[in-house]
């Protein structure tokens, strides 16, 4: 029997605000009968997605945590769902990088920017009846107004800070030590609906919310407080380009229903609905882009 | 298209709004590039294949800050961008 004692072990730190990565094809189809195939990638500062479109129809994605660099993430996120159905890059015709680091996609074809690519996409998540899209990003706010054929006809961003966003509410899953999936039903779990932190600063957030457990509020008060206090900022700014019926959330806070309800409450009309991982939006509307190119170019792939 | 460029904090709304339709054949030979004292347009190809102003990036976060001396605070009564793009397609928020 060995004398020496066994190194300590550190209790393993959990990463709360760690949401679900994703990987889905279209089993019913095979790609390869496909004609035009093409491929978006949306490289933003804290996800990455990868889509595939087939003939013009959503085909199969990837979305992961966007790594130390842009290149590496937009390859990881294309490899993840070219590996699930065998595909290469070589069989895919065109490829359209958007998001934050859509010009350091080294494969890519063309550059879109993000705002462009999610009206495309949240056109086809939400058919052609959507007419105002919320894109609630990682570090980012987009509101978008688009036509019918999901072209943009009015847009506003705000990527000042970081308030409002998915970063936002990952600090808030990490300090309240709650999964980050459980934060929107936990915040419905209280009494009386609390009052908006006064600030959603991500510098801020940590020392309000500890402040307020101080007080006597529960865990999920002091979340419904921030998802409360989220959905009042990015109403203020949609307010700005105004919300026109057919109202469609994007992005991954689209998730969450804590934030989700409280915008529809405040605006006073329901989200449509999607069968479709909103966090794909970008990287849908980027593939569906790349679509429409190759059928200008009449380069269809022979059968 | 309406193009918003700017933010909101807790000074204030900061938004230069252009309405890129107007800039596609710009009846004012792009003055706002010449007028603003800081060089903040430019004009872009923008997603649509259409060749637009916009503001410049590293002038989004800082509108209230760029622009503060064209403003009435500073004495004037009118702004140069607006005053140039004579088919207003340029409007400020505040
Ligand atoms: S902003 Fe006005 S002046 Fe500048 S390109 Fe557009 S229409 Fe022309
Ligand atoms: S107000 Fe002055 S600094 Fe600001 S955009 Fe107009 S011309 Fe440029």
């Amino acid at each position: 029997m060995s004398n020496q004692a066994a190194a300590p072990t550190s209790p393993e730190k959990k990463e709360f605000w760690r949401w679900q990565e994703n990987t889905w094809v279209d089993e019913s189809r095979d790609w390869r009968d496909a004609k035009i195939l093409t491929c978006g990638i949306d490289v933003g500062s804290v996800s990455s997605q990868a889509v595939l479109v087939a003939d013009g129809e959503l085909y199969g994605y990837n979305s992961m945590r966007t790594g130390n660099n842009s290149p590496d993430s937009a390859r990881n996120a294309l490899q993840g769902v070219m590996d699930k159905c065998g595909m290469a890059l070589e069989d895919i015709h065109f490829v359209v990088g958007t998001g934050y680091g859509r010009v350091n996609v080294p494969f890519a074809h063309k550059a879109i920017t993000e705002i462009a690519c999610h009206a495309r996409g949240a056109n086809y998540m939400g058919g052609n009846q959507v007419r105002t899209i919320l894109d609630m990003g990682g570090q980012d706010c987009k509101a978008i107004h688009c036509d019918e054929r999901g072209k943009v006809t009015n847009f506003l961003m705000n990527d000042k800070c970081a308030a409002g966003t998915g970063r936002g509410m990952e600090v808030i899953s990490d300090l309240m030590q709650i999964p980050i999936g459980e934060l929107g039903p936990r915040s419905f779990d209280v009494r009386e609906e609390p009052e908006a932190v006064s600030s959603i600063c991500v510098v801020f957030a940590k020392s309000e919310a500890l402040a307020l457990l101080k007080a006597g509020y529960t865990k999920n008060m002091v979340i419904a407080a921030y998802c409360q206090a989220m959905a009042e900022r990015v109403v203020s700014l949609l307010e700005r380009i105004g919300v026109e019926e057919g109202f469609f959330i994007t992005g991954g806070i689209a998730k969450n229903p804590g934030v989700v309800k409280r915008i529809e409450k405040l605006l006073g009309i329901q989200a449509l609905d999607t069968q479709i991982d909103s966090q794909i939006a970008g990287a849908l509307g980027a593939a569906l882009f790349g679509h429409t190119l190759m059928m200008k170019q009449g380069a269809a792939k022979a059968a | 298209m309406i193009a918003n460029y700017g933010y909101k904090d807790g000074s204030g709304e900061y938004y230069i709004s252009i309405d890129t339709d107007q800039c596609i054949d710009c009846a004012a030979g792009r003055a706002c590039l010449g007028a603003c004292p800081k060089q903040m347009f430019e004009i872009i190809t923008d997603d649509y294949d259409d060749e637009v102003a916009c503001i410049k990036e590293a002038n989004r976060r800082t509108l209230a800050f760029d622009c503060a001396d064209c403003k009435p605070a500073a004495g004037h009564d009118s702004l140069p961008c607006t005053d140039a793009c004579t088919p207003g397609a340029v409007r400020h928020s505040w």
